[in-house]
């Protein structure tokens, strides 16, 4: 009998329609199809989310969350109409009020501000991608109070890489996947570049290449690494200054590229009587000195024909000058950093250390290659090939969100300076708008004048105490105390000082606090209980401390129950944004790239886009930025500011279709139609860089020409790597008492030790953890994006819950079995909570994810909802101070360099807690808000069409 | 696996159905009129009940007659068939028992042989199943027809073939307990197997693929305690055979008293029955329950 | 139908590689959302904003953690689908012929329209392969994108299964592991390809490539240790050493004049 089989349509209809926009489920912005079909009632809506394979940074390929947009979008806990606070802080209680009367609260609030002291007014915003037109607000309101989520994200991270190399890791380079064969990943579970990574791990484990993971816990990337190191959190900086010596010390170094490309041959003043002690010399135009090899003589780094000496050495006077390199020579190649000297400290082996050191000598020297490309550098010397070395390497969190952060952060870059790698194939290399030296950023700005607008923006790059925001008492101008000497290169803000700094009234007191798209009552503050309780504190005539609170956002979170306005923001898929070069663009190492949100379908509730909002603010209160000579508004809505705002003459929010016709790029007029350009393109723009440009970019005219005529900078900018960053020194300098601008007293010696103008290590602060030697980390979960990822059905059955994971020895020593409690505490509290053991782990480390742990009644989930019952947060154990030294002072549990929140250098001890019966909930249990959603529905059976 | 009350009910109930349908079919009892109607009607009940309970299990019941189409291959299709032949052959001998108070011996021989066949087929459900160890073994059948003919010949009121009946099937129960225990590490299937990464080291599940529940945990991963089961492994040894045992050879005088201890002994024999198929379910372990750390 | 074809035509199927799965659970999410408002009835989910959410799936990742005897513990995303059995015996024990084998390409099937729910064929499946869907009661698995990879209304280049089109790290492979010269066929011969659960005679499709060797560096030592000869002991030698060996740098030992 033949076999026989149902007849099946293999070829049914996809959807009716495809829109392309930019997934917003992360912030890694990768391109999204959405494909749409009309459902039963006739309405077009959202069917199914793939990635678009056109686009630059995911080329089809869509992660967990991505794919799960749909469910977000629809998500239950969507807000439905502005609302006003009715019950007290903290409650949940609110009215909802209609747009009219929500903007004329918010502008009946901010306009005397404005009039009388545009300080009290602080204005911060999370994670969102409009932070130049965010900040162009704050700046025309006139407040210095602004700031993004940078400070307690990766500040460390963004500052080390644009004081060493003009551009950093982050979302702003990205290895050389296409060419790499060893690969070192330092510190990083997810990061922004969710998608990128991983096709890059794919991309060359596929190739045979090795990838080498240190960190503490071998989950996700560490998995798949060839090798794991399981470092002990926080001796980064050691293990690399090791891998530095026994490099070094065998000559296995890049000469010809720090002589040429890096401050190595610049010479330093060597006088410690002098005022310049361990400053470069400098000609008259201020160009850093060198030695000649050629001539034996003194000469500007970027003389034509000059050949750098790295050991040159020049006395004038009776003051000596010494290279760089020398000083790094006599630095690294001590015996301090030898791996028997550091091996234990770190938990690496020697043999290991120097195991690694010499695959990275191996694969960058033996295996060195060239690319058949001619590029001609800035001091006009043509390169015949482009020479690759094939180690590249990446970092986030892990290094950065821990008191030596920056520093460490340092050493990296030094590393893979050292090795000639960075910017050649094989390396690691930037994307534009980056490389940029760190001069041509803007200093911080911070003087307020009633009714005008800030002197300049807010954020930027110190060179020196002359920078610094100070009053002129010396006191801060920043509510967050950024840019002061508590942490002077805080170049992103201290967003997780702001709520405690404005309780406390220190530097002094405000009277609004506006934010927008951050949960900082809850996973993005440190000491989650303390800062509820700020919230909600009262002052003796039983007013609120922080007098008024203005939020923004999409979803029913813990932040908005301590909103006394709530402007509700959209979904990403139902208004306009834009993802710019002047802000935190999603260009690729070839090309530089923007792209737009549009709204693929219409909002079905009353709610508006946070920018349009901040508009139509704006508009009514005529700030100047934003109105017209006669008083009438510039623009209507974001969209409308995102097509007419011009920064500069022909330069504006989008890169692409400018001009009249559409057909300029970078630099052109206006070009009304530049959104359907960039929908009909799908959603994005990409220019890509000429191939004899695409290496070796800081150095490379051809590049610094592109880049010009793009309109990333206005003339070429090349630089040299600073190994030795000198605005550092002149910290250290005024700590040893030059200059005018004094340290006070019990920040000098901390100055002094931590501002190294080369690489160090120093232990973070350990005051006060005597008996708490557990190292405790957060790692974020693929599948979920901080706080949002529970609102999604789908999302929230892969991690609705989160153990602490303990290792092997700590479960044995603790009595610990899977499934047990336990509670952990830290100087500062005390959490209990279910255990799970992992062998794959440094032996002293506990970790969980991120975020899992919920308040009752928060994001529409039912109270019993285990994210409420299980989840917790370690955040409950890590205060926004360091413990109290008994001399009166708040010490901030920040990189003392850049402000940094120090999430990771948390210290716990853990011990078994009561038999499970007794403890159904994590500890501590924090009571229910009011959800003003409701709860979601008991089943989903999506499906749109028929 | 998940000891699902409509499978235990189904697999008790239709034992003892087309047990005591086999041992009319053979004619013991003999009986006709009444007495039969009565005898037909709990075999009958017995035997329908169970086969509705069982579609209570059903995702979709109102399909369930698709499920006579798959009898080349499908253990569970064969069953229905069995089950639905089985009760029409023994229909027909009970009409002519009950009202024409005759028998006609060749259907009731075949309908026994599709009585038990009905057995056999119901438990090769479970026997097949190479993915749980503790049901892929012959003595799966053996067990199912033990009882099934135990308890039948216990309704049957067949006095003398009771005791032995009774006692073979205690016997197999034991067997089956003790052979069950070992089935699952003799089979061969570990995580190391089930992982393929046996052969570098000991493999430990880690983070479960989803915190939330799913159909799998459900239906496959069901642990019973030790001594949870040793506990209700007496019981229903105890009630299930050796006290209907007991029921059926004590000395005792008068028809009342004989009648009243086998009803007992009936009574005894369906809770232990019950109880062992519980046990049966639940201590079952799937090897999927493997990918997921648990047995 | 619940007979199992003598032979395929084609064995497609996936091959998934365990040294690149970082573990993303990507393919799992897209293959909901592909299947939610494709094939068949909508995965539902029950419970979905409550205490104990649950719902249909049909891919999933698993992680293990691997202890060898000496060294470090090794941790294994591990993704698990339907594996298209050449003899599955998910089909035969079907009592309704809802589960079927395709004769043209080998791809298992549940015909939702005549599958009365009864678990069967999930209780015979070693790998956990199918979940009944409570909303429609009937049984839901892979269909290795069936509704895809023919699908003309799909550009070539995307008729692949949902769950291969968006693994980030592109550690799921589709291709006819029935064609030795296929891709797929390639990489398993090359990798070393394996079955799960060898010893059950489902003769899998799909494939698993192993892990590759891991923590191997410090063995390398030996033969890479020349590489860190010193080349001085003093730090003035070290700079001596710096003067020769700048010296040797190519295009600077003759003038300015390049
Ligand atoms: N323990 C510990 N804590 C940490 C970290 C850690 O590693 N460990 N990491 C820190 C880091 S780096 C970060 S960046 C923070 C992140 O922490 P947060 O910035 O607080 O991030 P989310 O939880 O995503 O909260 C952002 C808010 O934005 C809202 N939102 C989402 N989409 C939209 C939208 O379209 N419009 C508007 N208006 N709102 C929207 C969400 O509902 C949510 O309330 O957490 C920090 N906290
Ligand atoms: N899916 C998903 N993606 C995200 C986010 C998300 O919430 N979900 N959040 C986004 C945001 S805001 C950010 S800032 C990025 C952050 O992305 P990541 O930098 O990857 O941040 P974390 O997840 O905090 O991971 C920090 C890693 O550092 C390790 N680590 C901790 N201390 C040390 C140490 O001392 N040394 C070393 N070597 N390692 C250490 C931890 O084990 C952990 O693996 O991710 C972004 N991408
Ligand atoms: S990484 Fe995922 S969530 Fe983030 S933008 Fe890309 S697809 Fe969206
Ligand atoms: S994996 Fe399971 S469901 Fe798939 S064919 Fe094999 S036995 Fe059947
Ligand atoms: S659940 Fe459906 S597909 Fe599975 S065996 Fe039963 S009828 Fe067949
Ligand atoms: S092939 Fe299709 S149905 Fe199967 S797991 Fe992948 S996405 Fe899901
Ligand atoms: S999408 Fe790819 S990398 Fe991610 S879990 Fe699935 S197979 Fe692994
Ligand atoms: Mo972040």
């Amino acid at each position: 009998m033949a076999h026989t089989q149902p007849q099946l349509d293999t070829s049914p209809p996809v959807s009716e329609e495809i829109r392309q926009t930019t997934c917003y489920m992360c912030a890694c912005r990768c391109g999204i199809n959405v494909h749409m079909k009309t459902d039963d009632t006739g309405k077009k809506r959202v069917a199914y989310i793939e990635g678009n394979r056109d686009h630059p940074v995911n080329k089809g390929v869509l992660c967990a969350k991505g794919s799960a947009g749909i469910m977000q979008h629809n998500a239950p806990s969507r807000l439905r109409a502005p609302m006003k606070r009715v019950g007290p802080r903290g409650s949940g209680k609110f009215e909802e009020i209609s747009w009219d009367e929500a903007l004329d609260i918010a502008a009946g609030w901010l306009e005397p501000i404005r009039k009388d002291n545009p300080e009290k007014l602080a204005f911060f915003t999370g994670r969102d991608q409009s932070q130049s037109f965010t900040s162009f607000w704050a700046q025309n309101f006139g407040t210095c109070n602004y700031a993004a989520h940078g400070g307690f994200c990766s500040v460390n991270m963004a500052t080390a890489g644009i004081y060493t190399m003009g551009g950093a890791f982050w979302e702003f380079g990205q290895p050389d996947w296409d060419h790499t064969k060893l690969f070192m990943l330092f510190g990083v579970a997810e990061d922004h570049d969710s998608n990128p990574i991983k096709m890059g791990i794919g991309k060359i484990k596929a190739r045979g290449a090795r990838v080498i993971g240190v960190n503490p816990i071998r989950s996700g990337y560490n998995a798949v690494a060839d090798d794991w190191v399981g470092i002990t959190p926080g001796t980064d900086g050691l293990f690399i200054l090791s891998l530095v010596h026994v490099l070094m010390k065998a000559g296995k170094i890049d000469l010809e590229y720090l002589s040429q490309f890096t401050n190595a041959p610049v010479l330093v003043n060597q006088d410690p009587d002098s005022p310049d002690y361990g400053l470069f010399l400098r000609d008259d135009h201020g160009a850093p000195l060198v030695i000649n090899r050629k001539t034996g003589q003194l000469a500007p780094f970027d003389m034509h024909g000059v050949r750098p000496d790295l050991g040159g050495s020049f006395t004038m006077g009776d003051i000596t000058h010494v290279s760089v390199f020398q000083l790094m020579a006599q630095r690294y190649l001590s015996d301090d950093y030898a791996p028997e000297a550091v091996a234990e400290r770190c938990g690496i082996p020697a043999k290991r250390i120097r195991s690694i050191a010499a695959e990275l000598a191996r694969v960058a020297f033996d295996e060195a290659f060239e690319i058949e490309r001619e590029w001609t550098d800035f001091r006009g010397e043509t390169h015949k090939t482009m020479k690759g070395r094939p180690v590249a390497m990446h970092s986030m969190r892990g290094v950065s969100a821990h008191a030596n952060g920056f520093q460490t952060c340092r050493a990296l870059h030094v590393l893979q300076i050292l090795l000639g790698t960075v910017e050649a194939p094989g390396g690691f290399r930037f994307k534009p708008p980056y490389p940029k030296p760190v001069t041509a950023h803007p200093a911080p700005h911070c003087r307020v004048t009633p009714n005008k607008p800030l002197d300049g923006p807010h954020l930027g790059f110190v060179h020196g105490p002359e920078h610094l925001a100070l009053k002129t008492d010396g006191s801060p101008a920043r509510i967050d105390k950024a840019f002061t000497w508590e942490n002077p290169m805080s170049s992103h803000g201290l967003m997780h000082m702001v709520i405690s700094n404005a309780h406390a009234g220190d530097p002094y007191k405000i009277d609004t606090l506006f934010m927008y798209m951050a949960n900082m009552s809850w996973n993005s503050s440190m000491n989650t209980r303390g800062v509820m309780e700020m919230l909600t504190d009262t002052d003796e005539n039983g007013d609120y401390v922080i007098p008024r609170i203005i939020y923004s956002d999409a979803y029913s979170s813990e932040m908005v129950a301590y909103a006394d306005l709530i402007l509700p923001d959209t979904t990403y898929l139902e208004r306009h944004d834009c993802i710019s070069l002047l802000d935190r663009p999603i260009c690729e190492a070839d090309g530089a790239a923007d792209a737009i949100r549009w709204p693929v379908v219409e909002p079905d509730r009353d709610v508006r886009g946070f920018q349009t909002v901040l508009v139509q603010l704006a508009n009514k209160m005529k700030l100047p930025g934003f109105t017209n000579e006669d008083g009438t508004a510039k623009w209507q809505d974001y969209a409308d500011y995102i097509v007419n705002h011009e920064r500069k003459p022909g330069i504006g929010p989008l890169a692409g279709f400018r001009g009249e016709d559409g057909s300029k790029v970078g630099r052109g007029e206006v070009n009304p139609e530049q959104l359907n350009k960039y929908i009909e393109n799908g959603g994005f723009f990409i220019e890509h860089i000429p191939e004899e440009a695409q290496y070796f970019k800081p150095w490379n005219m051809a590049y610094q020409d592109w880049a010009v005529n793009l309109g990333l900078y206005d003339s070429p900018q090349p630089y040299l790597f600073q190994l030795y960053v000198e605005p550092l020194r002149k910290f250290q300098l005024a700590a040893e008492g030059h200059g005018e601008r004094q340290p006070p007293e019990h920040l000098r010696a901390r100055i002094k030790e931590t501002m190294d103008p080369l690489p160090i290590w120093y232990e973070t602060d350990q005051h006060g953890n005597d008996g708490y030697t557990v190292n405790a980390l957060t790692q974020r979960p693929m599948a979920m994006y901080h706080s949002w990822g529970t609102q999604n059905a789908w999302l929230r059955q892969i991690h609705g819950r989160n153990p602490l994971y303990v290792p092997t020895k700590l479960m044995r020593e603790n009595g610990l079995s899977d499934g047990d409690w336990a509670r952990v505490s830290s100087p500062h509290g005390e959490i209990t909570v279910p255990v799970m053991e992992m062998a794959a782990l440094n032996e002293n480390t506990v970790w969980t994810w991120n975020a899992i742990g919920k308040r009752k009644g928060a994001w529409a989930l039912e109270e019993n909802a285990p994210e409420a019952t299980k989840g917790f947060l370690l955040n409950h154990l890590i205060h926004e101070l360091l413990p109290p030294k008994g001399d009166g002072m708040r010490w901030a549990n920040s990189d003392p360099i850049t402000g940094q929140a120090a999430w990771f250098d948390l210290k716990v001890k853990i011990e078994k807690a009561a038999a499970p019966d007794d403890m159904q909930e994590s500890q501590p249990a924090v009571p229910a808000q009011d959800s003003p959603v409701g709860t979601g529905p008991k089943e989903l059976k999506w499906k749109v069409g028929k | 696996m998940h000891p699902a009350p409509s499978v235990i009910i189904f697999t008790t109930l239709s034992g003892l159905g087309f047990g005591l349908l086999t041992f009319l079919g053979l004619g013991k009892p003999e009986v006709t009129g009444w007495v039969a109607f009565v005898f037909y009607a709990i075999a009958f009940g017995f035997a329908v009940g169970g086969l509705l309970a069982s579609t209570f299990h059903l995702g979709r019941p109102e399909r369930a007659w698709r499920a006579f189409s798959q009898w080349k291959t499908s253990w569970l299709s064969r069953e229905g068939i069995c089950a639905v032949a089985a009760l029409v052959v023994m229909g027909l001998f009970a009409f002519g028992a009950v009202f024409l108070d005759t028998h006609w011996w060749a259907l009731g021989w075949i309908g026994a042989a599709l009585s038990l066949a009905t057995v056999f087929t119901t438990s090769m459900i479970y026997t097949q199943l190479k993915t749980i160890p503790r049901w892929n073994m012959s003595l799966t059948p053996v067990m199912f027809l033990s009882f099934s003919l135990a308890g039948g010949s216990l309704l049957a009121g067949a006095e003398a073939l009771a005791p032995w009946l009774l006692a073979i099937a205690g016997a197999v129960q034991l067997a089956y307990w003790a052979k069950g225990d070992q089935a699952f590490a003799t089979s061969g299937t570990d995580m190391g197997t089930a992982t393929g990464l046996g052969d570098r080291g000991t493999v430990r599940a880690f983070e479960p693929p989803h915190t939330g529940s799913n159909y799998l945990l459900r239906e496959f991963v069901h642990v019973v305690g030790r001594k949870h089961a040793q506990k209700l492994r007496v019981i229903a040894f105890a009630l299930g055979f050796a006290l209907p045992l007991i029921c059926l050879i004590l000395p005792v005088e008068g028809l009342m008293l004989k009648h009243l201890l086998a009803g007992i002994a009936v009574l005894l024999h369906i809770a232990g029955v019950a109880t062992s198929r519980w046990l049966f379910f639940a201590q079952a372990e799937h090897v999927v329950g493997l990918y997921y750390g648990k047995r | 139908m619940t007979e199992l074809p003598n032979s395929t035509d084609r064995k497609m199927g996936l091959v998934i590689d365990l040294d690149t799965c970082v573990g993303c659970h990507a393919c799992v999410i897209s293959c909901k959302g592909w299947n939610t408002e494709n094939y068949g009835a909508p995965l539902s989910d029950q419970n979905a904003y409550g205490a104990d959410p649950s719902g249909t799936f049909l891919n999933r990742v698993h992680s293990y953690e691997v202890q060898p005897p000496e060294g470090h513990a090794q941790l294994v995303h591990f993704p698990k689908s339907c594996l298209h059995c050449e003899d599955a015996p998910c089909v035969t024990v079907c009592p309704t012929g809802a589960s079927y084998k395709r004769v043209e390409d080998g791809i298992v099937l549940v015909n939702e329209s005549n599958c009365i729910g009864c678990g069967l064929c999930a209780w015979s499946c070693p790998y956990g392969a199918r979940e009944l869907d409570l909303a429609e009661g009937v049984m839901k698995k892979c269909t290795l994108c069936v509704d895809r990879i023919y699908n003309e209304n799909l550009p070539e280049v995307d008729r692949v299964p949902s769950c291969v089109r968006t693994c980030p790290a592109g550690a799921r492979h589709f291709g006819d592991l029935g064609d030795p010269d296929s891709d797929v066929s390639k990489l398993v011969a090359e990798r070393g390809g394996m079955d799960l659960m060898p010893e059950m005679g489902t003769k899998p499709v799909n494939k698993y490539l192993p892990p590759r060797p891991k923590d191997q560096i410090d063995d390398q030592i030996d033969i890479l240790a020349p590489l860190l000869a010193p080349v001085a002991e003093e730090p003035k030698g070290f700079l001596g050493w710096l003067d020769k060996a700048l010296d040797k740098l190519p295009g600077h030992s003759e003038g300015g004049s390049n």
